[in-house]
């Protein structure tokens, strides 16, 4: 007996320190990982990469005299219609702000409601957004359009913003981590005559914050990555986004040699951010996950 | 204001009108399109199951090369990514904190491009010449005599697109299944042990895999949508819309090619009838062999 348990004691799950019994898992993680890096290293170093290396035969890996020059071009061209890439960064920067704002506020609040709040047909809507999960949007683009087209979006920074902003998998994932909270801090704040709007943001909105760190990365992804809003529904150039702009860059000039520096600065900058935010926000995120489970 | 804010309605409503909107609106909206000739421009006109039985019987493209190109590319993104994504988090899970969550942003990263910011660099490295990334690696070791042509070449694109998507597929799912593993309660494990658990194998079967079902069935949804999302992925790399000679077409595209560049919409709404159907199938289908093991 004494010997099996010792034996399991090298098995552990989540263990605090290195153990030669983890070696097996590491020696196929890191060279799994390292391939998995691999694009990401490429994209940063053809980023910096100087016209010369950019041609260069046989092609580089790595970068040998980084320089900003890709950047610098890319910030000096304009679009054909004469939007500057400036233009592009304020559009994607006011859509993702408003749009993951407005995203965090409205699940939110949907997800306080289905989870504390007795009403007839909860348990319904929450089955539906269940069943939304498995809503693929791209399937749905032409209703879509002709909703957007009724509404009168188009061309409206809504039209950027309204599709996308409804995230089923954010709202389930908010609601499951809300029915963890415990109910004796509302009951407590009711008898002291707080309203249900009160309770949501003074008690239950602190404490729900790593789940909202979660639906905040997930409509930051959508509506930061989006194209499909600049081109089904805005037909004005300057009110297009930076993914946008980024996209019909890469496919006017990714062929060519010269534009192969410019995509690949397009592309790190375009990811760059989502990384940035994850990394802050990645214990958070692993937080709610826990909570991620469909029962 | 704030202090009367008691009914549900305030709660409910702000997201529930938008999803009914964009989400349960659309359905509907492609349900009914699908019965009708529709161009955009003139009104819908009713011409009942038409479009379905054109899209049996007539859409040579939709059943020569869309649907097998879908069937294909999700059999092997979908159940590869998945089971990928679970022994990633389990192997992850045995590891200690530190290293755990570098590699897991590690892993995680490709799939916050969403593949699209990404097809860029991928056409780099795919290009047809001989400056082409991989083209001058195989060209320098006399594996090939000239460049190949990997993204305009039916035999590559479709291997490509798969490579691709599995490379960007540890995503949400991925992310709770590792929470998933890292939550299973200590004492099941020395409980099992002492029962005569014998090795790592039953240890799986018997214990991870039953006390996280429910962060495989979150895994096995957001695997099954994330593969048939992820369909721009051919006309991305390929540069157009047809893909060459349509080897890289998934469902996806088929219905932009109808919809936006033909303006056949009923017949497009039909397709992504077809498509939504799809996905709760093999939704349904996973749910049931997942709920089975247990």
């Amino acid at each position: 007996m004494k010997k099996r348990y010792s034996k399991f004691q090298g098995m552990k799950i989540n263990p605090s320190r290195f153990h030669p019994s983890q070696i097996p898992f590491y020696s196929f993680l890191l060279p799994f990982s390292l391939l998995m890096l691999l694009p990401i290293i490429f994209i940063f170093n053809h980023a910096f990469k100087p016209i010369g290396e950019l041609f260069a035969f046989p092609p580089r890996f790595f970068v040998r005299q980084p320089t900003f020059d890709n950047f610098v071009e890319l910030a000096r061209i304009t679009s054909s219609s004469g939007v500057p890439f400036s233009r592009y960064i304020v559009n994607s920067l006011l859509v993702t702000i408003i749009g993951v704002t407005f995203s965090i506020l409205i699940t939110s609040l949907s997800a306080y409601g289905l989870s504390k709040l007795k009403f007839k047909g909860k348990k319904l809507l929450f089955e539906i957004n269940t069943l939304a999960l498995m809503f693929v949007p791209i399937a749905v683009q032409i209703p879509r359009y002709l909703i957007i087209a009724r509404m009168g979006l188009i061309d409206t920074y809504l039209g950027h913003i309204l599709p996308v902003v409804i995230l089923p998998v954010a709202m389930f994932l908010l609601k499951q981590f809300i029915d963890q909270t415990p109910n004796e801090l509302i009951e407590s704040a009711k008898i002291d005559g707080a309203s249900e709007m009160e309770i949501f943001f003074k008690i239950i909105f602190p404490i729900i914050l790593p789940a909202i760190a979660t639906v905040g990365i997930l409509s930051f992804q959508v509506l930061w990555n989006d194209t499909s809003t600049s081109i089904l529904y805005i037909d004005d150039e300057s009110k297009r986004t930076l993914a946008f702009f980024m996209m019909s860059l890469t496919s006017l000039q990714g062929n060519t040699v010269a534009g192969q520096g410019m995509a690949a600065a397009a592309s790190l900058i375009m990811f760059i951010p989502n990384l940035v935010l994850f990394i802050f926000l990645q214990s958070r995120v692993m937080n709610t996950m826990a909570h991620s489970g469909i029962k | 204001m704030i202090k009367r804010m008691n009914g549900p309605a305030w709660f409910i409503v702000p997201y529930w009108s938008l999803f009914l909107i964009f989400i349960i609106l659309p359905v509907i909206a492609a349900i009914y399109l699908s019965f009708t000739y529709f161009n955009a421009i003139q009104t819908p006109r009713f011409v009942g199951i038409n479009n379905y039985i054109e899209l049996i019987t007539t859409d040579t493209v939709f059943m020569q090369y869309v649907l097998s190109n879908t069937l294909r590319f999700a059999l092997i993104v979908g159940p590869f990514g998945y089971i990928m994504a679970f022994l990633l988090a389990w192997m992850l899970a045995q590891v200690p904190a530190v290293p755990r969550t570098i590699l897991a942003i590690i892993l995680y990263s490709p799939s916050l491009t969403m593949g699209v910011a990404m097809a860029a660099m991928w056409r780099i490295i795919f290009s047809g010449d001989a400056n082409g990334y991989l083209n001058a690696i195989l060209l320098s070791n006399n594996l090939i005599l000239e460049p190949l042509q990997f993204l305009q070449s039916p035999e590559y694109l479709m291997t490509i697109m798969i490579v691709v998507s599995l490379w960007s597929s540890m995503g949400v799912g991925f992310l709770a299944m590792l929470a998933g593993v890292l939550n299973i309660d200590q004492t099941l494990y020395e409980a099992a042990y002492v029962d005569g658990l014998k090795n790592r194998t039953q240890e799986i079967l018997y214990i991870t895999l039953p006390s996280m079902k429910p962060q495989l069935l979150f895994g096995a949804v957001m695997a099954v949508v994330s593969t048939f999302q992820a369909g721009m992925i051919g006309v991305q790399l390929a540069g157009s819309n047809p893909t060459p000679q349509y080897a890289g077409q998934l469902i996806v595209n088929h219905i932009e090619d109808f919809g936006f560049i033909r303006y056949m919409m009923g017949y497009a709404a039909a397709v992504s009838v077809v498509l939504l159907i799809i996905v709760y199938a093999i939704s349904k289908v996973t749910f049931k062999v997942l709920g089975d093991k247990s």
